[in-house]
């Protein structure tokens, strides 16, 4: 480098370190690698921080809604209990209503029928570093038996799945990443199609026929053929139909927030999960079931 | 080397180059990736934000040495791509972050980037340019279709911008006097 003006030598050393880099981005793209150490690395060095991070915003909100917030209690305890009797009336009239249980079923169903699979509750504890993607990662990791491609939920819908396991922290990457996708199908009409990511809230079931009819918030649940989410889990709502051929473009609406997660269900199975068909029960005891499903499960 | 670079700045000209108190550039870095993976758990608007970019446009401006602010990029960039996850391969901020570094660190050399109003138009200006180099490398490299230019980015340039005035003001408190 001696002989080289020294203009220059800044311009070669940048010309350098973005090809070193690009001759990287085509090492990964051809053998799939994915420079797993770097990432251990990084992710360890972060994830400390955020699991302290995550921990103190529990506790802060922790002490606000038990001590400061209880400062008007009295007055809401007597709104409360007037907005309850309301309430009351209104699940009385749910209740008679057998198609509002359907989603509640199914996850009591997928209890019941899965009550071998071990779940796991854990908290999100950071998301992706960058705009383009959709991931997060939780508290828990190897140590706690997760594992890749185990699927994520909520108790309202699906959430992803994992895809790279660390020690003490794991990445989900959420159902509106690009890449991702899940086996689905239309809740009425029972038509298969995977539903993908698009990098916007909103999902894209690829592959339904123009000559199908459609329905604006029709429910989307999971078909079990991806081998990783049980059938009849919900996934979304029809948002968005637009005509195409061959297929229309259905645009759909995550049931579960994801947008804003704060705790997550890890299936803890690498094996398929097979759906038992279970008679539908009662809204109230579906409802009982589904909050209990939070929680970690035998 | 890098003696030299600076020797090339000075003959050229006679803007200061600031020096940081230790391990103000890595702390800060770190903290930005930190907060860039933490903050959007709760506040999902916050992902809007680039805030190892703005620290790699900052350095590089108050450094005004090329070869570390490519250098600095280019760390901060990787580190940004290993948290990003297997979805985002490793060089795709790398590269778009290593050549703002430079861009940052010789613009700073030649131009007095002090003032609020050259931060926010130089963040803005680097903002799209980085995100041009993302969507080159994601079009070219990776062959994934990604629009050129939305009216988001150019909101989300201007968001960049006005944090990057205030985050540079506290910044400047970490050099040396």
């Amino acid at each position: 480098m001696a002989g080289i003006p020294s203009r220059h030598r800044s311009l070669i050393l940048l010309a350098g370190v973005i090809l070193l880099q690009v001759v990287l981005l085509a090492v990964q793209i051809k053998r799939d690698s994915q420079g797993r150490l770097l990432r251990v690395w990084t992710v360890g060095a972060v994830s400390p921080f955020q699991r302290a991070g995550a921990k103190g915003i529990g506790n802060i909100r922790g002490t606000w809604s038990h001590y400061f917030a209880l400062q008007n209690t009295s007055r809401e305890n007597e709104q409360l209990r007037s907005e309850n009797d309301q309430l009351k009336l209104q699940v009385n009239q749910l209740q008679s209503k057998a198609a509002e249980a359907d989603r509640l079923a199914a996850l009591l169903n997928f209890r019941q029928a899965q009550h071998n699979v071990p779940m796991l509750a854990a908290r999100v504890i950071g998301t992706s570093a960058d705009t383009a993607s959709r991931t997060i990662y939780l508290d828990h990791g190897e140590r706690d038996g997760i594992r890749r491609n185990m699927g994520v939920i909520t108790p309202d819908g699906v959430v992803g799945k994992v895809i790279e396991s660390y020690r003490d922290t794991a990445q989900v990457l959420l159902l509106t990443d690009r890449e991702s996708g899940v086996g689905a199908m239309l809740s009425d009409s029972r038509i298969q199609s995977p539903v993908g990511g698009t990098g916007d809230p909103l999902l894209s079931m690829k592959y339904i026929p123009t000559d199908e009819t459609v329905n604006l918030g029709e429910h989307v649940i999971t078909s079990g053929m991806d081998r990783i989410f049980p059938r009849d889990l919900p996934v979304g709502v029809v948002a968005e139909i637009k005509t195409g051929r061959p297929f229309q473009q259905v645009r759909v609406r995550p049931a579960a927030n994801l947008q804003r997660l704060e705790e997550v269900i890890v299936l803890l199975t690498l094996h398929p999960l097979e759906q038992k068909k279970e008679p539908v029960a009662a809204p109230a005891e579906a409802s009982k079931t589904v909050g209990g499903t939070a929680a970690v499960n035998p | 080397m890098m003696n030299d670079a600076f020797d090339l700045r000075l003959t050229e000209t006679h803007i200061e180059v600031h020096k940081f108190r230790a391990g103000a550039i890595v702390g800060s870095t770190f903290l930005a990736l930190m907060l860039q993976a933490f903050i959007p758990v709760y506040i999902p608007k916050f992902a809007v934000l680039d805030l190892p970019l703005l620290i790699t446009i900052y350095f590089g401006l108050s450094r005004r040495n090329p070869s570390t602010g490519l250098l600095l990029g280019m760390f901060t960039g990787l580190l940004q791509d290993s948290l990003s996850g297997p979805t985002v391969p490793l060089g795709l901020y790398g590269i778009a972050k290593t050549i703002i570094g430079y861009l940052a660190s010789s613009i700073g050399a030649r131009l007095d980037t002090e003032h609020p109003a050259a931060r926010f138009a130089t963040t803005m200006i680097f903002f799209v340019v980085h995100q041009g180099f993302v969507t080159l490398t994601r079009r070219v490299l990776l062959a994934e279709p990604e629009p050129w230019f939305t009216l988001r980015l150019l909101i989300a340039a201007a968001l960049n911008a006005v944090v990057a005035v205030l985050l540079f003001a506290f910044l400047d408190r970490l050099r040396k006097s």
